[in-house]
């Protein structure tokens, strides 16, 4: 089976994300009272498995082995059947 | 061993930088370096053919993912057996710049519990944000164990650039901190030029680095990675003021990096 994963990886809470810093502070400049920004990553991956579990391991995999840090990363992800 | 038998591996692939300096530095001081990519070392496999291994700098495949990240995967699934034989032997390790955050993101750095399957510690985005290419102080920390830099006295202060976006070293507690603080593992600080530490302070912490930590090692000492450039401070004409001062020494600080790891080698093999 064909599979979508949409994941999302982003600075855990309290670690200090300078990118969001610096673009809340160009949306102020546009006069936009907002108070925060963070920044955050999407990764969508094609990829074939098993089943939804299978899926589900594999994904886990990825984003354990490379696409997060887990010193100040956290990830989220869904995964859907194309 | 001879200087002239010792033979160094830099590790190149697309995005790398400093390859051609950082093997200059070897060669000057007699030992025999060779730049190789790391298709060709994978196919051939002969890592354990030489006795240092180099990461250097630049943004290896474009610091996509993260800085370091894809180049540490790569390097750790396809010739991952061979560096852990390099590392058993007690053969050293360089990581400049690009390299510390390879090191870091491949679990051989600060390898508080050996080499880990995840990264420990991250070297994250600049405070204040931005890609700074810039001259440091740092402050020797070394106890005369990393074989990266035995031979510069503690409390040296020694003068490198630096040319990065991602060098906030960071890592997951205060624990951390304190196991590698105990275990002597946190080798140069960012400090200004009388040797105070930088405290946190811009510019003289150029990225908000935790504790000011510019280099560290494993606790073996053979692994050593730091966000300066120590091939770029190598030759007394590549210091920013060399016109400026009267007579310009021969030799930048950076030489004392290179020269310790080759006489680590000759002595030890």
């Amino acid at each position: 089976m064909r599979y979508v994963a949409r994941v999302e990886v982003s600075l855990k809470p309290g670690h200090s994300d300078p990118e969001g810093e610096t673009t809340r502070d160009a949306l102020v400049e546009l006069k936009y009272p907002i108070e925060s920004v963070r920044v955050s990553k999407v990764y969508e991956i094609i990829f074939e498995a098993e089943s939804i579990d299978e899926a589900k391991v594999k994904v886990e995999e990825m984003c354990r082995r490379l696409l997060a840090n887990p010193v100040k990363d956290d990830y989220k992800y869904s995964i859907e059947e194309v | 061993m001879k200087i002239g038998d010792i033979r160094v591996c830099i590790i190149r692939v697309g995005g790398t930088n400093c390859d051609a300096e950082t093997k200059r530095a070897f060669e000057d001081l007699g030992a025999r370096a060779s730049i190789r990519h790391l298709n060709e070392v994978s196919k051939r496999r002969d890592l354990l053919d030489y006795h240092i291994l180099v990461f250097p700098g630049g943004f290896s495949y474009g610091d996509y993912v993260r800085a370091g990240a894809i180049l540490a995967k790569t390097v750790m699934s396809r010739i991952g057996k061979e560096i852990r034989l390099f590392i058993d032997e007690g053969r050293p390790i360089l990581g400049i710049c690009n390299g510390f955050q390879i090191l870091v993101e491949a679990g051989l750095l600060p390898g508080l519990n050996g080499i880990s399957d995840y990264p420990e510690a991250a070297l994250a985005t600049n405070i204040p944000i931005g890609y700074r290419c810039m001259w440091v102080y740092l402050k020797h920390e070394g106890d005369g164990r990393c074989a990266s830099t035995w031979l510069i006295p503690k409390g040296r202060i020694l003068r490198m650039p630096v040319a990065h976006a991602e060098g906030r070293f960071i890592l997951s507690s205060e624990k951390d901190l304190e196991r590698l603080i105990d275990n002597g593992q946190i080798i140069l600080r960012y400090c200004d030029e009388n040797g105070e530490y930088a405290n946190g302070r811009f510019p003289e912490n150029p990225n908000g680095s935790l504790y000011d930590i510019a280099g560290i090692c494993n606790p073996d000492g053979t692994i050593f990675g730091l966000m300066p450039h120590p091939e770029r401070a190598y030759y007394g004409w590549q210091l920013p003021d060399w016109t400026r001062i009267g007579r310009p020494p021969k030799y930048g600080d950076g030489r004392l990096i290179f020269e310790s790891i080759v006489k680590h080698v000759a002595k030890k093999f």
